[in-house]
């Protein structure tokens, strides 16, 4: 698999090439779905996207309901009410209001409610902090979303189409997370392909919900589920999560056919023979792969393993991924307090569990509230994981660069 | 894809509900079937049951009023009677009865 940054600046068919802030790219693409509704509390830092779109409407250039609410939890319930109605919604948070939303989250999901959000990740609090990590994510690990992580501000684009198509695929009807660094993305200006509306007018279909709230058909949504059906209801709530995988890698592939731009659960970069294999989401990616070039250059093995698709868990893509590597050094942006190492140490460890030959994995907690890690960090953590004597035990983790 | 079946396929989902398997739900686990909590009997929760004495009945309806499950029905003689489906046995009729007429009788 290769690095789904694009090597060259020619402009595709059905493109044109603008500088652009990631933020607004986002705003851009959730105008070019055409969405219905969009309910959103504003919060750094998110707030380009939904002061763009706020714009947007404000204009006429986008013909959607926009919801000033009064919260994040209304934003969230704003969109499951407008989505019951068959109404295509957008939503978009941070941080603490992701928490504060967290309760609808939840709901959402279980009732297979196609809503897409943009998760601009920041710190929970506290200390107060409003820099990026990935400990607010984590902390809704379970809700039972599609969730995906972009790397640069092209990404940014380009999978918030993916996933809208995703997301109201008749066998998927699951909601769609996108996770995107803050500042780190939400606050640069890059050079950026954006398509022509008759390209993601190809790839994106009307939205055509299963059912709809409309008096002349009555249905219940969001039924009380006796202790009798509850287990029942979660079972086929995970089915179904797990069920969406195949339809996830296909909707990257039509956008791949249809603009040049592929993309996968698990990407890799300069693999090949590689001892060592850094492992990364999100944003720290791009500063991972000239840390590979350059600790290839002095001569050290060390790859690039990335993963796009948090959930569901693409455990067999993973397990290909590494094959062969001698350590696995997986970057945590999160702290699972007195757990097993950072939350996603601790799903790499499972999905190599028991496997013969997998590689030592060694979790740094690292970037926490946008502390920068930059090419000698990796460095340094690279020439630790080989000048270790004895393989860190399963629990093991170290919090990278935190002064004694 | 294989439709799922609806609840609405059950005749009583409350009393059935052990039998119906993941599959069968519609996604998102929405019902189809229009008032649907017409199956769920709520009324095997309740330890007491109210029982009018009709020779005291004056036919009020306070009973009827003030249940909070609309389990309280009239008949068509012009006394009431509760719906023993869904009573919860709540005693709220007995002790808004104005002649007293209406006794919680230990469920056995």
């Amino acid at each position: 698999m290769k690095s789904a940054i694009p090597k060259t600046v020619v402009v595709p068919p059905g493109h044109r090439r603008v500088g652009m802030e990631d933020s607004h790219a986002a705003a851009l693409a959730v105008r070019q779905c055409n969405v219905d509704v969009v309910a959103a509390y504003p919060i750094t830092p998110q707030t380009h996207i939904v002061e763009k779109l706020a714009e947007m409407v404000a204009n006429g250039e986008l013909d959607a309901e926009f919801v000033p609410v009064e919260s994040e939890h209304s934003a969230m319930t704003v969109c499951v009410g407008a989505e019951a109605a068959g109404a295509r919604t957008f939503t978009c948070t941070s941080s603490q209001g992701l928490i504060l939303m967290s309760e609808v989250v939840y709901i959402t999901s279980a009732m297979r409610l196609p809503c897409v959000m943009v998760l601009a990740n920041r710190s929970l609090s506290g200390p107060l902090s409003i820099w990026c990590d990935h400990s607010d994510v984590m902390s809704i690990r379970d809700c039972g979303w599609i969730q995906t992580f972009a790397e640069n501000g092209q990404e940014v684009y380009d999978l918030v189409f993916h996933a809208y198509r995703v997301a109201e695929m008749a066998d998927v009807q699951t909601p769609v997370i996108l996770n995107v660094d803050g500042f780190y993305l939400t606050h640069v200006v890059e050079s950026l392909l954006v398509a022509d509306q008759e390209v993601v007018d190809r790839y994106l279909p009307p939205y055509r919900p299963r059912h709809s709230l409309h008096p002349d058909r009555p249905v219940t949504m969001g039924a009380y589920g006796v202790p009798d059906l509850f287990t029942e209801t979660k079972k086929a709530q995970d089915e179904a999560l797990r069920a969406t995988y195949p339809h996830i890698v296909r909707a990257w592939q039509e956008w791949g056919d249809l603009t040049g731009r592929h993309y996968h659960p698990v990407e890799t970069y300069r693999t090949e023979g590689a001892r060592v294999l850094l492992f990364t989401m999100g944003s720290i990616g791009q500063t991972a792969m000239v840390a590979v070039d350059t600790l290839r250059e002095q001569g050290l093995p060390v790859g690039l393993v990335k993963l796009r698709l948090w959930r569901p868990f693409p455990h067999e893509d993973l397990r290909r991924a590494v094959a062969g590597a001698e350590h696995l050094l997986v970057l945590d942006r999160a702290v699972s307090f007195g757990g097993p190492g950072g939350p996603v140490a601790s799903e790499v460890r499972s999905a190599l569990y028991g496997q013969v030959d997998a590689p030592v994995v060694h979790d740094f907690i690292v970037g926490l509230a946008g502390r920068d890690v930059a090419v000698p960090d990796f460095e340094a953590m690279v020439r630790e994981v080989l000048a270790r004597k004895t393989a860190p035990r399963h629990e093991d983790y170290v919090i990278y660069g935190a002064r004694e | 894809m294989k439709k799922p079946a609806s609840l609405k396929d059950r005749a009583t989902p409350f009393r059935q509900a052990h039998e119906l398997g993941w599959r069968d739900f519609e996604p998102g686990f929405v019902l189809t079937e229009v008032a649907s909590s017409r199956h769920y009997h709520t009324g095997d929760w309740r330890s007491k049951r109210p029982v009018w004495d009709t020779s005291r009945c004056i036919q009020c309806g306070v009973c009827w009023i003030y249940c909070p499950d609309a389990a309280v029905r009239r008949r068509p003689d012009g006394f009431f009677e509760a719906d023993y489906d869904y009573c919860k046995g709540c005693g709220i009729c007995a002790r808004e009865c104005v002649t007293q007429c209406i006794e919680m009788k230990d469920e056995r």
